[in-house]
């Protein structure tokens, strides 16, 4: 049986490489890529607890947060797409309306 | 008639609500009609009451609380004495005849309504300085008619010179309020003292009852009847005009000439004398109090006399002459003489009045001059005007017989007999008198006689003013010839009306000694006749035949002669002692403690460093996202590692 570590370790390895695609990549869908990433390297670490603590509540935030990645990733393509129509392009560091 | 007090000031006060509400949306002449009416009624039901007075003594009307604040309570109560009833008669009187000189006066002028409420507000305030029966109700009417005279010498409010006088009649009259007010205290809190907390009243006849109480209790080194009583004539200072707060008055002509008739000669500025006289139980305890007034008033006389010897506006000749009468009128307190002061208060009205009302008319004809150089033979074409003012300048000069022959001989004679006077205040008194007799009539002469001096554009539009204004002037003269009747000297076969009137008010009378024979007295008055009529004389001699050599003489003595004209530089000395040191300290106060402090560090040093604040750290908000989710990223790190830190879950 592979052990809790590893889980732990692949998880954290995924949401690192997660979190730096989201703090460095310019590209929108990228960032949401990267995003999705994290959210399945938090799924991952869930499934680890789950199985190693034998619950059954992680199984059902792990399905929750599936239902939430879909949903996440409608309403920010939705965005992407209207951007996209509106300015042209699909950098981040291309739209700074908040500009202070 | 005894119990309609009240009505005599409501009266005016009702007038005053009218023309400054309802009366807006009538005609301007329903104003002017009901101000004239609320004045005349006022003046039956004074004169009604008064009479009464006369028959059956004195009357107490109450109408209710004012201040009731645990013992303390002072009430509104009106009462009527023989002084109350002199100066009501003399203002309701003389403001009758001038509220109707103003109906001509103010005809054309735009601020006809807002006038005659003025001028009905003023008069509802004076009456209720004479009729009140305590300090507090009196210094209530002492402060209105400071207001009224305020409103009504800046009546001509667009021009700033105006304005300013209003102002400056305004904040000299504070200084002596202030000084009023503190010996009004400490009246009070000395009577609290004695008796305790209950045992305070400023009421005048509680007041007089204790008049021995204030004799007896030292503070610091005087006795308090002394210091309540100086302070009080500081406040008598201010309102009357006496050295060294005189110096409003003459500024104070810029208001309309009637009301310098109604306010600056006839009524309000008499006032500190008509204080002084309702306290005279204080001033006869307090010697050395009486001793300042008596000097302050002499000197004020002389002093304001000899600036109106070579002031060149009509209104400021006359001013300087309130200024000096009002003068007399405390030297006759100041040794005792309390109904002689209120004689000369009310000849002085009469006559005083009539030389305003005639200085408006003259200034009316001359399309608004008031310099007596560009005046000159009015004679031929204000006939009435030109008469009149020659009897009031005759009855102000003291000429045999007239009003103010018998008020002035009577102060000269108590200022020389009298305990508390002497002969130095006679000789202060006397040059007076001789100054007084030749400034007016050089203004009379210099305005009504000889060749017009006058532009051909000016002389052409000269003509008489309208019955509505003559009228009171034929009025007013008559009275100044006659007004004499109400003091007439033992020497001439009569009891002297006004002394024995004001006998119940005088409560300690300072015992003045007659003259021993009717020949002395005759001959006093000869003396006083012989000086009046050599001022008389020689201006007459002087003016206006021969002004080349009053010219002449002018510049051979040019020092003296600027002095006299430029007011002995007494403004110029407020000014540099006072005006500008104080400008100073508010020039600091401005720049440092409002610019600086309130301004700078306060207001605008909080909105500076947050808007600084938030400049610098504007410069975060870049507007791109990913900075956003870097720092959200270090702030997760930063609190998770603190978290973890401090200890985690354990």
């Amino acid at each position: 049986m592979i052990p809790l570590e590893h889980v732990i370790l692949l998880s954290a390895v995924l949401f690192g490489i997660g979190t730096v695609g989201v703090l460095i990549r310019r590209n929108l869908i990228a960032i949401f890529m990267s995003i999705e990433l994290m959210l399945n390297a938090g799924n991952l670490a869930f499934v680890g607890f789950a199985r190693q603590y034998a619950g059954d509540g992680a199984h059902a935030v792990v399905l929750f947060i599936v239902v939430l990645a879909a949903v996440e990733a409608a309403v920010g393509f939705a965005i992407v797409v209207a951007m996209f129509r509106n300015r042209g392009t699909v950098n981040a560091d291309e739209v700074n309306l908040m500009k202070g | 008639m005894a119990d309609s007090l009240h009505w005599i000031p409501l009266l005016p006060l009702l007038g005053a609500l009218f023309c400054a509400t309802v009366g807006r949306l009538l005609p301007k002449i329903c104003s002017g009609v009901v101000a004239v009416l609320a004045v005349g009624f006022a003046a039956a039901v004074a004169f009604g009451s008064a009479w009464h007075v006369h028959e059956h003594g004195a009357i107490v009307s109450r109408m209710g609380d004012w201040i009731a604040v645990g013992p303390l309570k002072i009430g509104i109560d009106l009462a009527m004495d023989p002084l109350s009833a002199v100066m009501c008669a003399v203002v309701t009187g003389v403001g009758f005849l001038i509220h109707v000189y103003s109906l001509g006066y103010m005809a054309h002028d735009a601020g006809y309504r807002r006038y005659f409420a003025f001028l009905n507000l003023f008069t509802f305030n004076m009456l209720v300085l004479v009729l009140a029966k305590n300090l507090p109700l009196l210094f209530v009417g002492w402060e209105g008619v400071g207001l009224c005279s305020y409103l009504l010498i800046g009546f001509w409010f667009e021009d700033p010179a105006k304005a300013s006088a209003g102002k400056k009649a305004f904040i000299v009259n504070r200084i002596g309020d202030a000084a009023f007010v503190m010996g009004m205290l400490l009246l009070f809190w000395t009577q609290v003292q004695a008796t305790g907390v209950t045992g305070g009243s400023l009421d005048f006849s509680d007041l007089q009852e204790k008049r021995s109480l204030f004799e007896t209790t030292s503070w610091g080194g005087w006795t308090v009847g002394t210091v309540a009583a100086l302070l009080l004539f500081v406040g008598a200072c201010g309102k009357s005009a006496q050295l060294p707060l005189y110096v409003w008055l003459p500024d104070a002509m810029a208001g309309p000439t009637p009301v310098s008739a109604l306010i600056h000669a006839a009524t309000m500025v008499t006032a500190g004398v008509y204080m002084i006289v309702r306290m005279n139980f204080l001033y006869t305890g307090a010697p050395a109090a009486m001793a300042v007034v008596a000097w302050v008033g002499a000197s004020t006389a002389l002093f304001a006399a000899l600036i109106a010897i070579t002031q060149t506006d009509i209104k400021k000749v006359l001013a300087y002459s309130t200024i000096s009468q009002l003068g007399y009128m405390f030297l006759a307190v100041g040794v005792g003489a309390f109904s002689s002061g209120i004689f000369h208060l009310t000849t002085h009205a009469f006559f005083k009045g009539l030389l305003f009302l005639g200085a408006g008319s003259v200034i009316h004809a001359m399309s608004g001059e008031q310099d007596i150089r560009k005046m000159g033979g009015l004679y031929r074409m204000l006939p009435y005007t030109c008469c009149t003012f020659f009897v009031g300048a005759a009855a102000i000069a003291g000429f045999p017989l007239l009003s103010g022959f018998f008020s002035k001989d009577e102060i000269l004679w108590a200022a020389w007999q009298s305990p508390r006077g002497g002969p130095a205040l006679l000789v202060l008194g006397g040059l007076t008198a001789a100054l007084t007799a030749f400034y007016m009539f050089r203004c009379a002469a210099l305005a009504f006689l000889g060749a017009s001096r006058a532009s051909e554009e000016v002389r052409h539009h000269l003509h008489e003013s309208p019955p509505s204004m003559v009228l009171p002037l034929l009025l007013l003269a008559v009275l100044s010839v006659v007004g004499g009747a109400l003091g007439l000297p033992h020497a001439l076969g009569a009891t002297n009306f006004m002394g024995h009137f004001l006998e119940p008010v005088i409560v300690s009378p300072v015992e003045i000694p007659h003259p021993h024979t009717a020949l002395a007295e005759l001959g006093w008055m000869g003396a006083a006749s012989a000086v009046a009529l050599a001022g008389m004389g020689f201006a007459l001699w002087l003016y206006p035949r021969k002004l080349a050599l009053a010219e002449s003489w002018a510049g051979s003595w040019r020092r003296l002669h600027a002095l006299s004209s430029n007011k002995f530089y007494v403004d110029e000395l407020y000014l540099l002692f006072v005006v500008l040191p104080l400008r100073a300290f508010s020039f600091v106060c401005w720049k440092i403690g409002d610019g600086l402090m309130i301004d700078g560090a306060g207001v605008h040093g909080i909105a500076g460093a947050v808007k600084g604040g938030g400049n610098a750290t504007t410069s975060l908000q870049t507007g791109n996202v990913q900075h956003s989710a870097i720092l959200l990223w270090a702030g997760g790190a930063v609190v998770l590692g603190a978290f973890l830190w401090l200890g985690g879950f354990a």
